[in-house]
């Protein structure tokens, strides 16, 4: 290996898994400039060796792989390993995407994407992976909520929310800053059988939206992924 | 007279044609015998092993050597395809496989004895009818045959040796083939067949002993020497014809023979092929069918009759015609005719005698330039002909007793009348009751009325009463002229009833025709050409019906057919297919089929096969003339919808070449440009010179600005790409059209920097059944097509309303407006308004088409009248939207 073993430990360490060796190259110098150690791989067999002998702190997925789905490398992690997964995918593979998240990574980014979007998301899957979440008092913008006395403030001034209301908002907190697909909302907040039911997650995000967006036609904070679900914007 | 000697180019066209249909064909040699026993299977063995000599593929399908040692040690080293086993009634029969050599497709196959008639249960009732088809493959054929079993010979064979020949063979089949005789003068034969070197089936034996004659042996070797020769002369003739040397042909006649199921019959069409041989010329069979319906033995003979002539190489033409002069003459001129052949009538009183000779002065008068040949006609042995009157007692019983019990009550009722007017009256009711017969019944019952209730007046009511002996004069003159009054009133009211019914029967052919001529016109597919077919046949005949087509790569029924084919039936069909011609019941081929299996040709293609089951155990002329017709004209409609089909891909293809042409100018177009633009920016970049902070941000900027076009442009082609493969399918699930403009909106904020964006959303807007990504694309395409068509700074309008279970999604700007005459343009593919600026790739709108159709609904672009354009999209909204609480 290139890297030297007497390195100190706490830098982090990424893999990427992608074919691409312009895209390996590129996302080497980004990462390498941001502090992480890179380990690379072409394709989804080396990859899941590479995870195992590395141990990385987050993986780069892409989904399209020539030697495996992108999904069932995904798949192969998830069997042994909760290290935070990041997809790449393009923009004609939404299906894969959705599959992907549903099958255990922790978000994506849709080629081409920018340094700034890459580094977020990756910023927020490892602090998910470091720190399951058991902070009492969630912060974004105008909004706030306590956990521990269920208490949901927008403004300072206080909202009377539905129980469902609540437990969407609670799995949104859980998960801030992290997409959450249609079916992991649906699964959680109303139970494995009710996870087609659509109309119901539109009907309470509209709710939960005019609760606390200062603007319900332009949201904020509980923004839409076309076609994959919500997001909980984290902001300061 | 020089021109006279070149050669025809009709002629010389058909020699041609005939030619090349040979080099398909598989050729046949004929080894011709004079008698069994003169050695054929040894012959056509010996030049089989000349053949394997030369390298040829050579098998024996089926060769009878009768134990023959010198034969079977012939058999050796030819490999020999087994025979197939059939079992009919309980008797273990032998046959050839026809199949298996079909399969094997051997160069060369050897198929002893032609005349043979196969076990039931085969294809063919005919070995010669095997071998046609093995000809038909492209196998060639040896083959053996006695001079006797020629159709055309068989008469004369059965005049010299008194033996009845049921097995022929029609001549045509040896037209085209090569002969070669195998001759061995009489006396060796004879000497042969003394020790026994000759088989003679046992039963046979007596009559063998006659036949093998010297005399009679003479006679035909004679006739086969005559046939070889003959067949050798045409042969010159056809070389002379091709090879342009001016030779000795005769052109221009053709014959016609008329046909009637009359024993007589048979022999007339055997001299008019011997004639039609010697003047090289073609002929034509016909029959005049009129409206009395036949019984099925006349009907057999009929059918036997022309059949023959079609063995013999006829034209068989069946026209319908009350008259049958007319019916004649008219088909004499259709086809071109030179010399008419009628029998001699044999007629056996004089009734027949008169109208037999009113029949001929009719045909020569009215013949025109044709000329007409009278030939003795001689009966075939055995067969009795049946006259005319025979035909009126067909009528059926049914009718003679009502024609019996209205005579009895009339007569009664005559009783009581005679009590007040005398004898006289009685006779004029009998004949009015006669009279009104004559309307419900045939002529044979009319006549029977007629003469029984003469004899009735006569007895019962003409004085002396019961007796039938007539007193006065008067009454004798009476009585006479009753007699043939109610005769001749029979006779002319039968025959106005029978052509009222031929009319009727005419009209209703000529209205089928019509009707299914006028529904396939109709007809624009296959399915439509099939549905009609369908209903036309069932409608018309009773019967059931399929339709078998090539579907993929295999033959099959239509769905559409209302008859279940059985594989068996199915099998049938593909012959028919194969072998353009009509299979199953009431044919040569695959007789034992149920149905009628008749091939759907044109000149062009064999198109399918038209399976009828008719309810009725005979198929009449005018039935089997008729779903002919069908057939033809579905062949022809579906001909045309292939080539309609054919040409419309063609279009298809020119017009995908001209979306790849306009695809190849836009894409290279619009992938360069950013292209250039990233380049020079990063060239830029890297020139330190201009490494002042701003220039390079500025730099960045376009290469920022490329990427993201040339992202979108991807994305249309790649959008194009899965609407064009029918990969769209659109994933309705319930959206908030709000929520869904806001997505829309947030990611073309650097498009729409600059623009002033108002939102128009209903009050409390339901959820609606969508596709959110597609919606969601194509209202991104919307306002990019804004962004790039309108100056910067015009203002958007988005209005979203849910009405009359419509989802009406509104996107207007009040920019300069669509021109109208490209208006209706707009959404074509890589089409691009003549004044677009450049930035678009002329598919933008078309995916916002594609994806509101994909979710049935539609895009309408208009010119607002204030200025401007509006953009409206249409979902319609048949579900309602669930309630919102769900149950937990």
């Amino acid at each position: 290996m290139n890297n030297p073993p007497d390195k100190p430990q706490p830098q982090s360490t990424a893999l990427v898994i992608d074919d691409e060796p312009q895209i390996r190259r590129l996302l080497r110098v980004t990462l390498e400039s941001n502090g992480f150690r890179v380990f690379d791989a072409a394709n989804g067999q080396e990859g899941i060796v590479q995870a195992a002998q590395c141990r990385p702190d987050v993986i780069l997925l892409d989904l399209g792989l020539p030697d495996m789905d992108g999904v069932a490398v995904l798949k192969r992690l998830r069997e042994w390993s909760q290290v935070p997964v990041l997809i790449l995918t393009v923009r004609d593979r939404e299906d894969d995407k959705i599959a992907a998240l549903d099958a255990g990574a922790d978000d994506y980014v849709t080629k081409p994407f920018s340094t700034g979007e890459l580094l977020a998301r990756l910023r927020v899957a490892r602090r998910h992976a470091q720190t399951p979440s058991d902070l009492a008092v969630f912060r974004s913008g105008r909004l706030e909520v306590d956990l521990s006395s269920r208490l949901v403030k927008v403004e300072g001034r206080e909202v009377k929310l539905t129980a469902t209301e609540y437990s969407l908002l609670r799995l949104f907190v859980h998960h801030a800053g992290k997409v959450l697909t249609h079916k992991q909302i649906l699964r959680e907040v109303w139970g494995p059988n009710q996870v087609e039911q659509t109309q119901y997650l539109r009907v309470y995000v509209a709710h939960l939206r005019d609760k606390l967006e200062e603007n319900p036609a332009q949201p904020e904070l509980i923004i839409t992924e076309p076609a994959v679900g919500y997001r909980l914007i984290e902001k300061g | 007279m020089t021109e006279d000697l070149r050669p025809n180019p009709d002629a010389l066209l058909s020699a041609l044609k005939s030619e090349e249909a040979r080099r398909n064909r598989g050729s046949l040699k004929v080894f011709l015998g004079m008698s069994p026993g003169v050695g054929k299977t040894y012959a056509m063995l010996e030049a089989a092993r000349r053949e394997l000599a030369a390298g040829r593929d050579v098998v024996i399908g089926y060769v009878e050597t009768h134990g023959r040692k010198e034969t079977d040690a012939l058999t050796e080293g030819l490999p020999i395809l087994p025979r197939k086993s059939l079992e009919h009634r309980g008797i273990q029969l032998a046959e050839m496989d026809l199949d298996a050599i079909l399969e094997r497709r051997p160069e060369l196959v050897l198929v002893d004895e032609l005349a043979h008639t196969n076990a039931a249960g085969s294809r063919h009732p005919k070995r010669w009818q095997d071998v046609k088809e093995l000809l038909d493959a492209g196998i060639n054929v040896f083959t053996t045959v006695n001079v006797q079993h020629l159709d055309s010979r068989a008469d004369t064979v059965r005049q010299i040796t008194g033996a009845e020949i049921r097995e022929t063979v029609p001549d045509s089949l040896l037209d085209s083939a090569e002969l070669e005789l195998v001759d061995l003068p009489p006396a060796e034969l004879l000497e042969r067949l003394q020790q026994g070197k000759v088989y003679v089936p046992d039963r046979a034996a007596a009559a063998a002993a006659n036949f093998f004659r010297e005399s009679n042996l003479t006679a035909l070797r004679e006739l086969a020497l005559r046939l070889v020769a003959d067949h050798v002369g045409e042969k010159t003739t056809e070389y002379h014809r091709t090879q342009s040397t001016a030779g000795p042909w005769k052109t221009g006649h053709r014959l016609l023979v008329a046909v009637s199921p009359s024993p007589f019959s048979e022999p007339l069409i055997r001299w008019t092929r011997r004639i039609a041989d010697s003047l090289k010329c073609s002929w034509v069979a016909v029959h005049v069918e009129n409206s009395k319906l036949p019984n099925e033995a006349v009907q057999a003979r009929l059918e036997k009759n022309l059949a023959l002539a079609r063995n013999l190489g006829a034209d068989v033409i069946a026209t319908a015609d009350e008259d049958l002069v007319g019916g004649l003459l008219r088909t004499a001129h259709e086809q071109n005719v030179t010399l008419i052949i009628v029998g001699k009538p044999v007629a056996s009183g004089f009734l027949e005698w008169f109208r037999a000779g009113r029949f001929l002065r009719r045909l020569v008068q009215a013949s025109g330039n044709i000329d007409v040949q009278v030939v003795r006609a001689e009966k075939s042995e055995g067969v009795r002909a049946k006259s005319g009157w025979r035909l009126a007692i067909e009528s059926g019983w049914k009718q003679y007793a009502v024609a019996a019990g209205v005579i009895a009550g009339v007569g009664l009722a005559n009783v009581a009348l005679n009590y007040f007017t005398g004898p006289r009256v009685p006779g004029l009711v009998f004949l009015l009751a006669v009279v009104i017969l004559g309307l419900f019944l045939g002529r044979g019952p009319v006549f029977f009325a007629g003469a029984v209730s003469a004899l009735a007046w006569n007895y019962f009511f003409l004085p002396p009463p019961y007796t039938f002996i007539i007193s006065s004069a008067e009454d004798a003159v009476l009585f006479g002229t009753y007699f043939v009054v109610a005769l001749v009133l029979g006779q002319l009211v039968a025959r106005i009833r029978t052509q009222e019914q031929a009319e009727r029967r005419r009209e209703q052919r000529a209205v089928a025709l019509y009707q299914l001529t006028r529904e396939l016109a109709q007809a624009g597919t296959r399915d439509e050409v099939v549905w009609q077919l369908m209903g036309e046949v069932t409608r018309v005949f009773h019967a059931q019906a399929a339709v078998v087509l090539p579907m993929g790569d295999k033959l099959a029924a239509h769905p559409d057919s209302s008859l279940d084919l059985t594989d068996k039936e199915l099998n049938v069909a593909v012959w028919a297919f194969h072998n353009r011609q009509a299979a199953g019941r009431f044919t040569d081929n695959l007789p034992g089929s149920d149905a009628l299996h008749l091939p759907l040709t044109t000149e062009r293609a064999v198109l399918g096969v038209l399976v009828v089951k008719l309810p009725d155990k005979t198929l009449n002329l005018a039935q089997r003339d008729l779903l002919e017709t069908y057939a033809r004209q579905a062949a022809l409609v579906l001909d045309r919808v292939a080539l309609r089909a054919a040409a419309e891909q063609s279009k298809l293809v020119a017009e995908s070449e001209r979306l790849s042409n306009a695809l190849l100018n836009s894409i290279s177009h619009e992938l360069r440009t950013p292209l250039a633009a990233i380049t020079s920016a990063a060239a830029n970049l890297v020139d330190t010179r201009q490494g002042s902070a701003e220039i390079r941000n500025a730099m960045v900027g376009e290469i920022q600005e490329a990427t993201a076009r040339l992202n979108r442009l991807v994305g249309n082609l790649l959008d194009v790409t899965r609407l064009e493969s029918g990969h769209v399918r659109a994933k309705l699930d319930w959206c908030d059209v709000g929520d869904l403009i806001h997505t829309t909106l947030r990611s073309l904020d650097r498009e729409l920097e600059g623009r002033k964006v108002k939102l128009q959303v209903q009050e409390k807007l339901p959820l609606a059944r969508l596709d959110f990504t597609l919606t969601q694309q194509a209202l991104a395409n919307l306002l990019l097509n804004i962004a790039v068509h309108t100056p910067p700074g015009t203002s958007v309008e988005i209005i979203a309303s849910h009405r009359d279970s419509i989802l009406q999604l509104s996107v207007a700007d009040n920019g300069p407006g669509i021109s109208a005459e490209i208006l209706p343009k707009i959404f074509e593919k890589f089409f691009r308004a003549p004044s677009a600026p450049a930035g678009g790739s002329g598919l933008g709108l078309p995916i916002v088409k594609g994806f509101i159709e994909a979710q049935g609904g539609q895009v309408i672009a208009a010119n607002r009248p204030a200025g401007g354009t509006v953009f409206t999209i249409l979902v319609p909204q048949t579900e309602q939207p669930p309630r919102s609480e769900p149950s937990m």
